[in-house]
């Protein structure tokens, strides 16, 4: 089909090509403008950079809607010679990384001024990391989903260390940067063997090469030639793609990095570790496992069992080390790690249920999560670290609306029904429970019940905050919180979504429906 | 086990097709590629080892730095400013490589590359400059 789309375009570059990438152009152009302001602007008013930074998603965002009202009806469109794909998952998921890049660059700004580390290359960075992202939605070849997501992850490196006159943040970004560049390098050898079985970087190519190759076919001599001397090849390289992808997305074996980055980082920079590489990297991770290995769903090397035992202990592990945790970033870091569990679930799925819960998912995660580090943020101040889970004690007295906030936030994360969180899991679990009955597998179901009740187990230390700010007696800093407009609107932002998502989801679940049908169809399209 | 029994089956294949078609028997040219890489570096070396002269002395054990004598040892702590320098290098050093594979297609069969290619250049050039400009005022090449 894109090569009938692709056959009228004998020119190099045309520009519906650059249209398509206009949202990611003009925030390339914001990033580098913002590094020419960060060496222009005296120090003082360096967060001019930060407000320049957020116009310019802002300006994105914009461009990203002109591009979804101009093709409403979702068409996928390719560019550059089949190198991009914009359909609605692309949109869909650019979207989810705008609010994150917004949100995280509202956070950041009073962090970074009680850090006295206010920079623009910082909100540089944060825009050249959110193009990272937003071509790892839309790419749709190996080549240009792997420089994505160097962009993305060296982009990462640098602003984990960003206070980096903080030991903690400087080993954080060692940790991060050894173990990324290594699974960086474990991906790329999953993709070369892809490559090499299906000799095409193409996604949609290397789907259809393997759905030949696994063909069983009789040769002049009357012998099963075909296919199965590549088998080994794909199982080889679905296993070390998705190594290399566990290792993004932080799920169980590949997890330890997480938690001392995320602790050592800068907490804004957790907040968009977090949420938008996570989404990102789960992006890159659906693109290549419905469109390149869809095929295999159902086939001797079928990788969602694969995917589903990982799911299901990267939800154990992620829970029950949670249990124990004081750091609340640290606790917010395992937690992550579950969740990067139950996103696998939809995956596992592999239904429209199941791509509607990641999706809603990923949204309300980004925002609940981004809203969680906000909370974490306003208890910092100079010489005070405020990522204690007991620094929240007493709260409710001094701040009740933020307490209040934190409450909801923990809540949504934990998947109390009337709120976000709730939704997105509704639809995982849903999808599981959904494939199971269509094909008779009493596994799908039994994952299901095991995610259920680890969710049980996640309430005792979503609720723990809960407990520490409203039961304690001890208050353990009774100067009021310092908030920035920035911050506080950001907060109200993300407990919006949080709150309308759980109420009232229709539109949200009719939309993503809608941007998510050209996946689900293609996963179809092989069986 | 599995590698030598695809590479049974492969050969068989070969002898009776003639070789060509499956993704497998196109690795044979890099397999070949690979051991001549090996080989040719260290066949010198050894075979080196064993033709030259065996004579040495103090002088001839030093370290060779321009034909000056050296002061110093050689694991010596030098400024992190290098590692600056060292960037700024490679980054121009890789502009120039793109440069130069730029140049010569850069006309074209005929012509019609050539708006795209100047356009595309002077983008990357631009962006590089940014960067440049960011280290000068960070003040990067200041030495003194």
């Amino acid at each position: 089909m894109f090569l009938l789309l692709q056959a009228n375009t004998t020119e190099l570059y045309s520009l519906r090509d650059l249209m398509l990438i206009a949202p990611e152009l003009i925030l390339t152009v914001c990033g580098c403008v913002a590094l020419v302001m960060e060496v222009v602007l005296p120090y003082r008013k360096s967060k001019w950079t930060a407000y320049f930074a957020l116009v310019s998603i802002g300006l994105a965002a914009a461009s990203l809607a002109s591009l979804y009202f101009a093709n409403r009806d979702l068409f996928p469109l390719d560019g550059f010679y089949g190198m991009l794909r914009i359909d609605g998952f692309a949109i869909l998921f650019k979207a989810i990384f705008l609010i994150g890049a917004a949100l995280t660059v509202a956070v950041s700004m009073r962090y970074l001024d009680v850090e006295g580390e206010q920079h623009g290359e910082y909100y540089a960075l944060v825009l050249f990391a959110t193009v990272g992202m937003m071509f790892l939605a839309c790419g749709f070849d190996l080549i240009s989903l792997y420089i994505s997501l160097e962009l993305m992850a060296l982009t990462f490196y640098v602003l984990v260390a960003f206070t980096k006159r903080e030991k903690r943040s400087n080993e954080a970004a060692m940790k991060y940067f050894l173990l990324g560049a290594f699974s960086s390098g474990i991906l790329l050898y999953g993709m070369s063997l892809l490559y090499g079985v299906a000799g095409s970087t193409n996604l949609g190519e290397i789907g259809r090469s393997i759905g030949v190759a696994l063909q069983p076919s009789v040769n002049e001599l009357g012998m099963m030639t075909s296919g199965i001397p590549l088998r080994p090849l794909i199982l080889l390289g679905v296993i070390a793609l998705s190594a290399g992808l566990f290792f993004k997305i932080s799920a169980v074996p590949f997890h330890m990095w997480a938690p001392d980055a995320y602790e050592g980082a800068p907490t804004p920079v957790t907040a968009f570790l977090s949420t938008g590489s996570k989404a990102a990297s789960f992006a890159l991770y659906l693109r290549i496992f419905t469109e390149a290995l869809g095929g295999l769903r159902g086939t001797a090397l079928d990788w969602a069992p694969l995917v589903a035992i990982v799911a299901a202990i990267t939800i154990l592990v992620g829970n029950w080390a949670a249990v124990t945790q004081e750091n609340s970033k640290r606790l917010l870091a395992y937690s992550s790690i579950s969740n990067a569990g139950y996103v696998l679930l939809g995956l596992v799925a592999g239904n429209s249920y199941g791509y509607i819960g990641i999706v809603i998912y990923l949204l309300v995660y980004t925002l609940m999560n981004i809203g969680a580090f906000g909370i974490i943020i306003s208890l910092r101040r100079r010489g005070i670290i405020g990522d204690n889970v007991n620094d929240m004690a007493g709260l409710a007295q001094k701040a009740p609306g933020m307490a209040a906030m934190m409450a909801i936030f923990m809540l949504s994360l934990g998947g109390l029904p009337a709120t976000g969180g709730f939704i997105g899991k509704y639809f995982l679990f849903g999808g599981l429970l959904q494939r199971g009955r269509l094909e008779e597998k009493s596994w799908y179901y039994w994952l299901a019940a095991w995610a259920i009740i680890n969710t049980v187990v996640s309430f005792y230390y979503y609720v723990r905050f809960i407990k520490v700010m409203y039961l304690g007696e001890r208050v353990a800093d009774d100067r009021p919180l310092a908030l920035s407009p920035a911050l506080r609107a950001a907060l109200v932002v993300s407990l919006i979504g949080v709150i309308i998502i759980g109420i009232y989801p229709q539109p949200f679940i009719d939309l993503a429906q809608k941007l998510i049908t050209p996946l689900t169809a293609g996963a179809l399209a092989f069986r | 086990m599995m590698l030598s029994l695809i590479l049974q089956q492969e050969l068989a294949r070969m002898q009776t097709t003639g070789g060509v078609g499956s993704p497998v028997t196109a690795y044979w040219p890099i397999m070949v590629f690979l051991v001549v890489a090996i080989i040719f570096p260290v066949l010198p070396i050894v075979l080196g080892r064993f033709l030259r002269p065996m004579m040495y002395s103090k002088t001839k054990a030093r370290p060779y730095e321009c034909g000056i004598d050296p002061k110093t040892e050689a694991h010596d702590r030098f400024t992190v400013r290098y590692y600056i320098v060292a960037m700024l290098f490679l980054i121009f050093d890789v502009e120039t490589i793109f440069l130069l594979p730029w140049a010569i297609i850069f006309m074209g069969e005929d012509f019609t590359f050539t708006k795209f290619a100047l356009l595309e250049m002077f983008i990357f050039i631009g962006i590089l400059i940014v960067g440049y400009y960011y280290a000068w005022r960070k003040g990067a090449l200041e030495w003194a």
